[in-house]
């Protein structure tokens, strides 16, 4: 219509409507973001931000700092090698002094205490039977008396390595790494080196999740897409009411059902199956049962769409061309329901890795997730720096997946514009 | 497809006999569930196994009665109205400005807006854990708001930007150009054609604030407790049957949000139909 417009138009006129029109159509640019802003802020505060300042906490290291600050400067060009000077015991039997007069002792022995273990006890019974500075040249002799742990390099490696105001700990915590003596990154001890195990429980768990879905949704998609869309509709209520149902209502119900005297195990027993009640729930078999139950229409609804988009005409082609029925799925629709299928696990894939309350009502403790260590060390042990690393750990898989997922989504809808 | 006679060969016919079976199973297992729970909050007695010693409607007597399940449903109520009003003014009017404006910032724009889908709950909730308890956010009514807001917004965009796809912008400028100012066209040409999809964008958000449970363990006084918050200590501790009565109050209120929301498609096609 502007060409119309453009070419009855002469040539004076021509320039000042064209200006005139890209003015109209960057005042509606502007005014479209001035819609956007609002949500963008709200989400900036409320979403954004707080998820900026956990993975600034997950590296953040200033709590030993501010409690023994002599201390970390009379280090700061210690090497390492030996046992530092007589400067760095007297700035830390003064920092100890002045931090028990302000309270602040426990903060730094927490911090600590997460890199060397007992470095708690040391520094509370050095605080505690410290009676003074001691006399000039005398400090290293001191403080070696009241605790020998200050004659070890570990202790002083341990105050350095913490000096902040940024560190890699935590973050190589939540790998099961560490920094020995000399500073190089080595395995933390067996004690400490839990969570590699952690992030491979939550990925088995997460990938039977999607196998179960993929295995029972796929059926079902099918006989949605296939069968005419009255009854499809009535079957889909099948699918969308757990969908909506409260997932606390679905956990509960699967307690109810699995415990043992419940529902299943009732059953069995009247049937005969079994003398003793089977141990159904509070382990892996009930997690994974429960969170199948919880993400299968999460699966089984882009399984449908996809599947929906598949013409008819495909199979009748193969059947017509000689294919034999069992090839003909195989070869032509298979094939085509591979980006639903794509689209279907790694949503569920995704959905399961962050999955926190429905382990932890139904399974043991050799089931929790890492999303259960997260919420741990935020709310019991406030350990935020370790609760921040591992939880960045979980962010980063989330969001290389919904990456790849955003393309796959992406991709699929330009085909089935093709299509169309 | 449709014709299931057309199958002709027998291996067609066992195979798609075997689809109605394991689906049959599969409905089976999505539904048994959540009806297997429903009798017993009827049971008279205190232990939740069947055969019921008989019926009666002591534990939702035992629901209204006490103090802490009504005040969490007092509280879902609060906080679910609230988050949904909020998050369908802001969504509603990002989905207008995004339907308007081409960048080629637009999809990181727009995945930005539907992260909170994404990310991990626990991650959300450690965040705001810590980003709102220096403000005084934690333990208050407003913080939970403001974080459900978060969770329930890209649904809203979600929904509202689809029904903006089909919508014809002609009708706008129809408006405009019979003298319609900007906010009048919105309030009576596009706000009542685009009703049924801000309704169903409602009814995502208040759902998906009515059953979040992770922020609200992070976030909540015993003050704001609400109902799968309450659902969730009791199924830690013991599970009573006044629980099984919660979660068959919790899944009628689905049921209604699903029927209201199925009306609202069907109303929409029978529109469409109408209308091609």
């Amino acid at each position: 219509m502007t060409d119309a417009l453009l070419t009855g138009a002469n040539a004076s006129t021509e320039v000042p409507l064209k200006r005139r029109l890209r003015r109209a159509e960057r005042t509606r640019q502007v005014k479209a973001l001035a819609l956007v802003l609002p949500l963008l802020l709200f989400l900036l505060f409320t979403f954004a931000g707080p998820i900026a300042g956990m993975l600034w906490r997950a590296v953040d290291d200033r709590e030993v700092r501010q409690v023994l600050p002599q201390t970390i400067a009379a280090l700061a060009n210690w090497d390492g090698r030996d046992l530092p000077d007589e400067k760095a015991f007297a700035a830390l039997a003064s920092d100890i002094l002045a931090a028990r007069a302000t309270g602040t002792i426990a903060i730094a022995a927490k911090r600590l205490n997460y890199a060397l273990n007992g470095f708690r006890t040391i520094l509370t019974s050095t605080s505690r039977n410290l009676k003074a500075q001691p006399e000039p040249g005398t400090a290293r002799e001191t403080l070696g008396k009241i605790n020998p742990a200050w004659r070890e390099r570990t202790t002083w490696t341990t105050i350095k390595d913490a000096s902040g105001p940024m560190t890699g700990f935590y973050l190589l915590a939540a790998l099961d790494l560490t920094r020995n003596v000399d500073g190089a990154i080595v395995a933390a001890s067996p004690d400490q080196a839990i969570y590699r195990d952690v992030f491979a429980r939550t990925f088995l768990i997460s990938l039977s999740v999607t196998a179960l879905c993929l295995i029972l949704g796929f059926p079902v998609a099918y006989l949605l897409a296939t069968l005419p869309p009255g009854r499809s509709n009535l079957l889909m209520i099948f699918v969308l009411l757990p969908f909506w149902t409260s997932l606390l209502v679905r956990t509960c119900a699967w307690i109810v059902l699995l415990q043992s005297k419940g529902v299943v195990n009732d059953s069995l027993h009247w049937l005969g199956i079994i003398d003793e009640p089977l141990r159904l729930i509070y382990n892996r078999f009930g997690v994974c049962v429960a969170m199948t139950h919880v993400l299968l229409p999460f699966m089984i609804l882009p399984l449908y769409s996809g599947m929906k988009a598949i013409s008819p005409a495909y199979m009748r082609a193969a059947a017509s061309l000689g294919a034999p029925p069992v090839t003909a799925f195989l070869r032509i629709y298979l094939p085509q329901t591979l980006p639903g299928i794509g689209a279907g696990s790694l949503l569920v894939f995704i959905l399961a890795l962050g999955y926190y309350i429905t382990p932890a009502l139904v399974g043991g403790a050799a089931d929790q997730m890492i999303s259960y260590f997260i919420a741990l060390y935020t709310t019991e042990t406030a350990n935020w720096g370790l609760a921040s690393a591992l939880g960045a750990v979980l962010l980063l898989a989330t969001v290389l997946l919904a990456l790849v997922y955003g393309k796959l989504v992406q991709g699929q809808q330009v085909t089935g514009g093709m299509k169309n | 497809m449709s014709d299931h006679s057309s199958l002709r060969t027998p291996s067609q016919r066992i195979a798609w006999t075997a689809t109605i079976v394991i689906s049959t199973l599969v409905f089976i297992f999505l539904i048994a569930p959540i009806l297997a729970i429903m009798p017993l909050s009827f049971s008279s007695g205190s232990y939740l196994t069947y055969p019921l010693p008989g019926l009666s409607l002591r534990w939702y007597d035992d629901f209204i009665n006490s103090p802490r399940w009504m005040n969490s449903l007092k509280n879902s109520m609060i906080i679910g109205v609230a988050s949904t009003l909020l998050s369908m003014v802001l969504g509603t009017l990002a989905a207008l400005g995004l339907a308007q404006w081409k960048s080629r910032f637009k999809p990181l724009v727009l995945a930005f807006v539907l992260s909170p889908v994404v990310v991990p709950g626990v991650i959300t909730a450690v965040g705001l854990y810590f980003f709102f308890a220096p403000i005084g956010l934690t333990g208050s009514y407003l913080g939970l708001i403001l974080a459900h807001t978060a969770l329930a917004t890209p649904f809203v965009v979600i929904t509202v930007g689809a029904t903006l796809q089909s919508f014809d912008t002609n009708l706008a400028r129809a408006a405009a150009s019979l003298g319609a100012s900007p906010l009048y066209a919105f309030r009576r040409v596009i706000l009542p054609l685009i009703l049924p999809g801000l309704a169903s964008g409602a009814l995502f958000a208040f759902a998906t604030s009515f059953d979040e449970v992770v922020i609200v363990l992070f976030m909540a006084g015993p003050e704001q407790r609400t109902l799968p918050r309450e659902m969730f200590s009791g199924i830690r501790e013991n599970i009573s049957p006044t629980i099984t009565a919660a979660a068959v109050i919790l899944t009628t209120v689905s049921v209604i949000l699903l029927a209201t929301l199925e009306g609202l498609r069907r109303r929409n096609e029978r529109l469409k139909g109408s209308s091609a």
